[in-house]
């Protein structure tokens, strides 16, 4: 069964139809490539799985149970979990203040409850020693490279045992050793079992990391390959629609 | 062909064990990077060129009971402040909500009621202009800055009508009890420093060790981010103005104790030395960075600045320069700090 299926997904925003009629089903431990030109309904459909929109038809199941996300937090609830393209870090904070926000671990002492550095740089140490990354808990974020930036926002989607990871444009805007560095975080969440949907223009990354693409233009899904099976020039094709479809 | 590569994989010689428990500073360095330090700094510096310029003024018992009590009621609002500027956020009406609290006390002694009565009225005129303040930036999402500065008109005007614009001087049986909470001492320090004292380490202690005070740093870093997290962000931000409300409130009623009267244009100007001490300190009015020694010590530094000032015969018009110039050096140095760190 797969961990979450999509099927018949369309969204209209008044007489804009921003998807039309979307299928799609990712296996758990998968990594899927989402591509697709600017306006071709990537980020609705990510939203729509995020449950920041309502689809206006169509069902979302995981594990084959139907659900309706009316608020981030429902599907957050699911284990669905979203990386922003902007990272939704403070800067001010440490990695591990950043991890921990809105969550914090607490300790007793009488009656106030004050927050648990000792346990969280631990447990953060831990999540980033799990990725193989080389950030430190009690750096501010301010002072990190855009690779370990990637990590901090993965690492908190580590702490909730997210079982769906969505990245926006993840490898966008930082250097070639980093986005090295943010593909094999990516290669770590899926060995963890944990369904990865990657959102991207960059076609080298997507093809290196991804077990299958797809491809959205103007609202519907125009290819659904393993990567095996298509390749970048093919992708190009579909994208642009030269090649209508696959 | 041959080559000298090395034929086995790289490895690394550190294990990510050893980096992720790095602190990333030690503790010097980190005491070097912070505003606070080098204020202090500056304090003692500037305290002992003054002893050794007059010992006879300037280290007396009386100018040390009379230096800490003045900018302890300053140092007190700019404690409540630093919470609402590390939101990110600016409260202009401190020194009007002084004079509207000191009003409310004043009428409420003045009409024979106990004198926890009217520090009760008036802790309570202070932090419900706080909230009017709070709900007003953070429910109706107008900016702080204009919310607050309809306040410091909206406050002051209160005061003036309430009080009918008359001094308010015969404070009723329980006037000499109320009296002595501001202008009493124990132990040799004014009650307005040990207020100031309780104060600086409660908030030093909530803003670093719990988790509402590492919202409010959150907010100031990052206000979408700490949203999509699940940080409570209008509340904590209601929360800040009610804290700088009641903190205002506190100082007038001490300054009003002190002064044994109360006149409606109490803290008149007090709004500018209060965001000036946080700024001296190390807050940032972007938000996201200052402390609770911090404003205490930038408080007590403008003191010190003018004090010095008064007992080297400067004619006292020129305070006002003096303090500005140290307004922007401080300034200065966070950016240059800023540049460094980055």
């Amino acid at each position: 069964m797969a961990l979450l299926e999509l099927q018949g997904i369309a969204k209209h925003f008044g007489a804009i139809e921003a998807l039309k009629g979307v299928d799609l089903s990712i296996q758990a431990g998968e990594v899927v490539g989402l591509m697709g030109d600017n306006g071709a309904g990537k980020s609705t459909l990510v939203r729509v799985i995020a449950g920041n929109f309502r689809p206006s038809e169509g069902e979302i199941r995981i594990e084959g149970q139907t659900k309706h996300f009316h608020k981030p937090v429902d599907a957050r609830a699911e284990g669905i979990e979203v990386v922003y393209q902007d990272l939704a870090l403070c800067d001010n904070l440490t990695a591990a203040a950043n991890v921990f926000l809105g969550r914090e671990m607490k300790r007793r002492i009488g009656p106030i409850k004050i927050l648990d550095y000792a346990a969280m740089y631990a447990r953060v140490a831990e999540l980033f020693s799990e990725l193989k990354s080389e950030t430190r808990p009690r750096d501010l974020v301010r002072q990190m490279s855009g690779g370990q930036r990637q990590a901090v926002a993965i690492a908190r989607t580590r702490l909730s045992d997210a079982r769906i990871v969505l990245m926006d444009e993840p490898t966008a805007a930082i250097s070639v050793r980093q986005v090295a560095e943010v593909l094999g975080l990516i290669r770590r969440l899926r060995d963890k079992g944990i369904a990865v949907v990657l959102i991207s223009h960059r076609m080298p990354d997507v093809f290196a990391v991804s077990d299958r693409v797809v491809v959205m233009r103007r609202g519907t899904k125009v290819a659904d390959k393993s990567v095996n099976q298509t390749s970048p020039e093919e992708v190009t094709g579909l994208i642009t629609g030269a090649i209508h479809t696959a | 062909m041959t080559t000298n590569l090395p034929t086995r994989p790289f490895q690394s010689s550190v294990a990510i064990e050893d980096i992720t428990g790095l602190k990333e500073r030690s503790l010097g360095q980190r005491l070097l990077a912070s505003q606070p330090f080098w204020v202090t700094i500056a304090l003692i510096i500037m305290c002992a060129v003054m002893t050794w310029d007059q010992p006879d003024a300037f280290a007396s018992a009386d100018n040390f009971y009379n230096i800490t009590r003045n900018f302890a009621f300053i140092g007190i609002m700019a404690v409540g402040m630093t919470a609402v500027i590390l939101t990110g956020g600016i409260d202009l009406s401190v020194g009007s909500l002084m004079g509207l609290v000191g009003v409310v006390c004043g009428l409420v002694l003045q009409a024979g009621y106990h004198w926890a009565a009217a520090v009760l009225a008036g802790l309570f005129a202070g932090g419900a202009a706080g909230a009017v303040n709070g709900l007003l930036i953070a429910y109706v999402g107008l900016p702080a800055f204009v919310v607050t500065l309809g306040m410091l008109s909206v406050a002051r005007s209160l005061a003036i009508v309430l009080s009918e614009n008359k001094m308010i001087y015969e404070f009723g049986p329980w006037g000499d009890t109320f009296n002595a909470l501001g202008g009493g001492s124990v132990l040799g320090i004014a009650n307005p420093v040990w207020t100031l004292l309780v104060l600086a380490l409660v908030f030093g202690f909530v803003f670093n060790a719990t988790a509402w005070g590492n919202y409010l740093y959150a907010i100031g870093s990052n206000e979408n981010a700490a949203r999509l997290t699940g940080v409570p962000v209008r509340r904590i931000k209601l929360q800040a103005y009610i804290v700088s409300g009641l903190t205002a409130a506190l100082a007038s009623v001490l300054i009003v104790g002190w002064q044994g009267s109360a006149i409606n244009a109490l803290g008149q100007g007090y709004e500018l030395r209060v965001i000036a001490s946080t700024v001296i300190g190390g807050a940032d009015l972007m938000g996201g960075q200052g402390s609770a020694y911090g404003a205490v010590v930038g408080a007590a530094l403008i003191e010190v600045i003018r004090n010095s000032l008064l007992m080297a015969g400067v004619d006292s018009n020129w305070q006002g320069a003096f303090v500005g110039l140290f307004i922007v050096l401080a300034v200065l140095l966070q950016r240059i700090r800023g540049k460094r760190s980055a």
